[in-house]
């Protein structure tokens, strides 16, 4: 495969700094008259730290599954949309983003809705890790225990993506 | 049979390898996997209540039956954040 082949993907973890047009224009169709953008930048705080970069790191091919089976679920409950989702690994430097959402769907409300949805799931099932250096130390974050099956999960990232 | 064990973040750091190829008995589960693991990694066990597992790069259940040649993940709780 050529270094640019999986550029048009969908779904990609990637070491590259990630480009938010690239990733909306992947989902643009002329049946969607909305698309949403959702960005995850890396911010210079957390837990009262100075945060001075973060390492992502993530298992890609099942990251990649894991988009997939987002975008099935979203698909479930909003029948018309579409993903795009780009997730960088490596070291993230502050004000970088770290994830890329597009949802693009025919109205806005089911857009903002699976955009939503859709990070709220990333958080919960991607097998991505962050690393975080801060001022003084570096530490894991670790968040939940990845279950693509845990239906209690999946239903408070609904409730969450329909508030 | 012999199997590939793939390990990230804390994980990863406290085997020091990101892939270990071990021997295990024919019938062994994702969950003889991780005691053979946590045997030889003592810090490792601490995992043994949030890990999640994944089978040939699917997502699977410690219960999962390995095979001879089987590619198994062990995965530390993932990415926090809000």
């Amino acid at each position: 495969m050529s270094p640019g082949a999986t550029d048009g993907l969908r779904f990609r973890v990637t070491a590259e700094p990630l480009d938010v047009a690239s990733t909306t224009a992947l989902v643009a169709s002329s049946e969607c008259g909305a698309i949403t953008c959702f960005i995850g930048v890396v911010r210079d705080h957390n837990a009262g730290r100075r945060v001075l970069w973060l390492d992502y790191e993530a298992y890609a091919p099942l990251a990649v599954k894991a988009f997939e089976t987002i975008e099935g679920e979203s698909a479930d409950r909003w029948p018309s949309i579409r993903l795009a989702i780009h997730h960088r690994t490596g070291r993230v430097e502050i004000g970088e983003a770290s994830v890329v959402i597009a949802a693009a769907s025919p109205h806005r409300a089911d857009a903002f809705a699976a955009a939503r949805y859709a990070i709220e799931r990333i958080k919960q099932i991607a097998p991505i890790w962050k690393r975080e250096h801060f001022e003084g130390g570096e530490t894991w974050i670790e968040g939940a225990t990845a279950d693509p099956l845990d239906e209690t999960a999946r239903r408070a990232a609904f409730e969450r993506a329909c508030v | 049979m012999r199997i590939t064990i793939r390990l990230f973040a804390r994980l990863r750091e406290i085997a020091g390898a990101s892939e270990l190829s071990r021997d295990l008995p024919d019938g062994s589960t994702a969950r003889h996997a991780w005691d053979h693991l946590a045997g030889e990694f003592p810090a490792i066990a601490g995992y043994q209540a949030s890990v999640s597992c994944a089978v040939n790069e699917e997502y699977a259940r410690l219960t999962t039956r390995l095979h001879d040649g089987d590619d198994i993940a062990f995965l530390p709780p993932v990415s926090g954040g809000n």
